[in-house]
């Protein structure tokens, strides 16, 4: 299945991400009815999760490929784990936004440290920044791939503890959707959701590809100039 | 434009212009990559000029 997705050319990615993201619009805005409960705010939802979801896979991914690169010592896995990991942040980094956002119209605060989806979702974001210092104050080489591996693997803990945290401590505010029944939501809510999250992913996806392709070129053109000199 | 309409359009909005600022940032890279290639092509170029062997004089009947 990862094989396959993985063989689909860029440009037919790139215009399924747009096709995808043309749907969700659609779904949320025309489809989807508006919450009886938060009204129209709740329409952040259908960008504000499949963020954080994205955020959460692209995170699993780098770490992936980072026990890849430990294990297997596959070619190129430290590098696919690195630019996994920048996705995250990416991501990572408007799900806050959004989130606060969200939190602004529904809770009138822009943040709460009494949430502790919240708050172990920052400290997820802020693990995963750190790995770019840790990185970048390292001479390019295996002990630094060897190190970012392990940094990668280490913060991948922190994704059930971050989804998990609202199951585990009775967190009130920031409210569950998703419980051991299913969705909490209409069959329409939850249709405009997973095309939203199919969009979101497949924009990751896309933007994962540009991003490796360019620093594989990098890399070529780096050896090539080192050949040439 | 209510409050809630604002803040619906600002998550969008955000969302949408992090994109559009990553496009940016990939432009960017991307002329950095071309200006990269244009060098090492002169580089190859001139190396093929320097190392290219002088031909043997052989005579014609």
């Amino acid at each position: 299945m990862l094989a396959r997705l993985r063989n689909i050319p860029l440009p037919t990615l790139a215009y399924g991400t747009v096709v995808l993201m043309a749907a969700g619009l659609s779904l949320v805005f025309f489809y989807a009815p508006i919450d009886a409960d938060q009204g129209l705010s709740q329409k952040i939802f259908y960008i504000h999760v499949p963020i954080a979801l994205t955020a959460y896979a692209c995170f699993a991914w780098g770490a992936a490929k980072a026990f890849l690169h430990l294990w297997k010592r596959t070619p190129g896995a430290d590098l696919e784990s690195y630019v996994a990991i920048h996705q995250g942040v990416i991501f990572g980094a408007l799900t806050l936004v959004t989130g606060s956002i969200w939190a602004r119209i529904s809770w009138g605060i822009w943040w709460t440290w009494s949430s502790n989806q919240l708050v172990t979702f920052l400290i997820l974001f802020l693990f995963y920044s750190a790995y770019f210092m840790l990185r970048y104050s390292v001479e390019p080489g295996p002990a630094r791939a060897n190190m970012c591996a392990v940094y990668a693997l280490f913060g991948v803990v922190l994704i059930p503890v971050s989804w998990l945290s609202i199951r585990l401590a009775n967190d009130f505010i920031h409210p569950t959707v998703f419980t051991s029944n299913g969705p909490q939501m209409s069959g329409s809510m939850f249709l405009a959701f997973c095309v939203s999250w199919a969009a979101l992913l497949a924009l990751a996806a896309t933007m994962y590809r540009v991003e490796l392709t360019g620093k594989r070129l990098d890399e070529r053109l780096a050896e090539l100039r080192e050949l040439l000199a | 434009m209510s409050a809630s309409e604002k803040y619906v359009a600002a998550a969008y909005l955000v969302v949408f212009l992090a994109v559009l600022v990553w496009v940016a940032i990939i432009a960017t890279k991307l002329a950095r990559l071309s200006r990269d290639v244009d060098e090492i092509v002169e580089l190859a170029r001139r190396k093929a000029e320097h190392e290219q062997p002088e031909h043997e004089r052989v005579k014609v009947s």
